[in-house]
Order: structure tokens, then sequence, then C-alpha cells
């Protein structure tokens, strides 16, 4: 069998090319339809671990602290993720509420866990247990993913209840927007490189 | 400027899960590095676009006919749609908030119909108009497609915060549930359409 390790199809329109080496800000383009090939990998393994792990803490901090408060009339009342959710889950709208919750809560973590189990391994140049599997993963898991979308929810939110009453963004409110930034740098495309730095 | 080979032409396959070049001689069914299963295009990616586009555009009339929230405040009551919700930022002055859901919530669904539309039609009388626009476009489609779950977000945390019983209280209205379907019909819709089928030429038909 002839070795295709060093070819990249394009995944948009099917042309293929050599795979390159990239310099920093480069990437590579498709000469057909104009798709982006590669992308310069700016993290090693120790890195994106470390990473991983903060946002890990991150997620904790954005998941049990509140994302904002309101007080209205001396009376006071704070909101985490976890309370989103369930303010979406009574009567016929439930599955909403599971939607609402694999996007901004449970879809986040599982990709970090993968995350730190796959790099743990990676570190020591191994593959982990189920490599594969949580590989797929990851990128079953990345388009539901949507903790940007939910950090701009909260935005609006603050103002849609400000004419009404006041509001305090919370702890919660900071982690989530450090968690989503983190999230898009680490758990983008690029790990797909560990398939070619694990043999 | 020559045409890059295509993969078809050598009997390769791209793994959608891990991005490897898979030789197609010997007719693997899975990718030999990551075992997810290959396929030569996504299966029935056209059938499959049209039955979630389709579904979405069903649900996309009474996500904006029905309430998506209730507010009661000082013991009036009001049921808003988006559109209302968006008017009422219009109104206040808030030009720049009812900016951005008036685009998440109104013109990203309308834009991802026409642009999967459009996508599918052409794909079908098999045209070669402008194909490296339609690609584009399909990145784009894909590219803004989740923002429109913004709504559904903004609803939950505001209904989660307002609960002062007769004082004040905001409450999800199933308006939200339609919403949210519209949002993950036309994301699974997107995913199935296949943007390789706008790179295919006539001589393709008879191929695995």
């Amino acid at each position: 069998m002839a070795n295709t390790a060093s070819l990249i199809i394009c995944e948009h329109c099917d042309s293929v090319y050599h795979k390159v080496e990239l310099a920093k800000h480069q990437k590579a383009l498709c000469q057909r339809c104009g798709a982006v090939l590669q992308r310069y990998n700016g993290l090693n393994i120790q890195q994106r671990l470390a990473l991983s792990v903060t946002a890990a803490v991150f997620w904790i901090f954005a998941n049990f602290y509140p994302v904002m408060s309101i007080s209205l009339k001396g009376l006071h009342n704070s909101a985490t993720l976890w309370d989103s959710v369930l303010a979406l889950s009574t009567g016929p709208i439930t599955f909403i509420a599971g939607v609402a919750a694999i996007s901004i809560i449970i879809a986040p973590l599982f990709q970090l866990v993968l995350l730190i189990w796959v790099l743990c391994f990676a570190l020591a140049s191994k593959r982990s247990p189920a490599f594969k599997t949580c590989m797929r993963w990851l990128e079953t898991l990345r388009p539901w993913s949507m903790l940007e979308v939910c950090l701009l929810g909260a935005m609006v939110a603050v103002f849609k209840l400000a004419g009404l009453l006041d509001v305090l963004p919370g702890i919660g409110l900071i982690a989530l927007a450090i968690l989503s930034l983190l999230i898009i740098r680490i758990a983008g495309r690029d790990i797909r490189d560990l398939w070619d730095t694990l043999p | 400027m020559s045409e890059p080979v295509r993969a078809a032409d050598l009997n390769l396959v791209l793994c959608h899960a891990c991005g490897m070049a898979c030789d197609l001689r010997g007719q693997p069914s899975h990718c030999q590095r990551c075992d997810a299963p290959l396929h030569w295009r996504k299966p029935n990616s056209l059938a499959r676009t049209w039955a979630y586009l389709i579904a979405a555009l069903v649900f996309y009339v009474p996500a904006n006919l029905l309430p998506v929230m209730n507010t009661s405040l000082f013991g009036a009551g009001s049921e808003s749609t988006i559109m209302s919700g968006v008017l009422e930022f219009w109104e206040h002055g808030a030009w720049d908030i009812a900016l951005i859901i008036f685009i998440a919530s109104i013109a990203v669904p309308a834009t991802k119909f026409c642009a999967l539309g459009l996508l599918l039609i052409t794909v079908q009388i098999r045209s070669d108009w402008a194909r490296q626009q339609r690609a584009r476009l399909y990145r784009f489609v894909e590219l803004i497609g989740y923002w429109s779950m913004l709504d559904v977000l903004v609803v939950a945390l505001v209904a989660a915060l307002v609960k002062f019983k007769a004082l004040g209280d905001i409450e999800p209205r199933l308006g939200i549930l339609f919403f949210g379907m519209v949002v993950v019909f036309t994301m699974l819709a997107a995913m199935s359409f296949d943007p390789r089928l706008i790179w295919e030429q006539e001589d393709d038909a008879g191929h695995p």
C-alpha cells in the first residue's frame, strides 16, 4: 500500500496536496476552493495540557459561581449556568433544556476531560487507552460546544435586564469569558496533529 | 495554473474524523488510522440536507409567531416574541443590542435557508456556476450556524434570574422550543451537506 501519510486532502473539494511545513502565522489554502488546509500549530503538548488544566479550573468557576445576580426592591437573586438550564426545563419545552445543557455545560466538560486524558499520555509519547475513540469524540463534540455564544448571550441578558432592575455580573461570567477563549484555542482542529506525533 | 489532482482520481478518500488520506484499494470500510467509517461522499447527502432544511423551515414559522417568553413585572404581564424583543431594544435606543439579536435570531437562520437551498439546487442541476463562491458560501454557513442559539441562552439566563414570584417573574414559552429546533436542524442540515458535490463533474456519475 502506498504511503499516504504525507498527503492532505481538501475536505471541501477533494483536491490532493503534499503536506508542507508552516512557519508562524502561515496557513495553507486550497488552490481550487480556497479552504484552509493547514494552519500553523503554535502549541506543543505541554503547553496544550497546561492550558487544558487551566480551562478545567475555569470550567469549575464558570459552573459553580453565579454568572450574574440581580436585585429588585431589596430582593436578590443570582443564576449559575445550571440554573439557566433548569429554567428551560419546565413544561413542554424540556427538550431545549437538554440542548442548552449539552452546548454550554456538557460538551465543554467532555472536551476538557478528553483533552486532558489524551494529552497526559501524549506527554509520555504514548497513545492513551481508547485513543481513537477519544479523538473521534473530540471531533464530534466541537460543533456542539457553544460557550462563546453563551458569553454573548450573557452580555445581551445584562443589557436586557439593566433597564428593569440592577444587574451585577458575577465571577462566573469572567470565568466563562476566559473558558470560551481557551476552548477555542485548545480544542480546535489542530489536535489532529496528535495522530502524526504519536505513532 | 494547473488544476490540483483530485482524490477520487488517485483512489483516495478523506477520513472525516482524523483527516487521513485513506487508500481505497482493497475497499476498506473504515479508516485504517482511527476506525471511523469511510465514505466516498457523505451518505444520502442531498436527501438528508433537504429533510433537515425543510424540517427547520416548518419550525421557523411557530418559532417566530409564538411568544418566546412571558414577563410579568409588578403584576403587569406581557408575552414577547423574538421580533418584539428586537423592537423593544430598538425603541429604547439600544440599536446595537437590537442589531445583535436581529442578526443572530432572524438574519442568520434566514441566510442559512437561502444559502443551503441555493447550494442544494445548484448541486442537483450539476451547475458549474461560481463554484469557488459557492464553496465559500458553504463555509460561511458552517461558521455562522450556531450563533442562532443566542436567543435560547438569553431567555434561559433571564428566566433563571428573574424569579421574584408576585413582584416579577420571567418564564420561557413554547416559541423558544421551536426556535431551538430550528437551530439544531439547520446545523444538522449544514453538517449533512457534502461540499465536494459542488465540484462534482458530469463524468463522476459512475464513481463508487
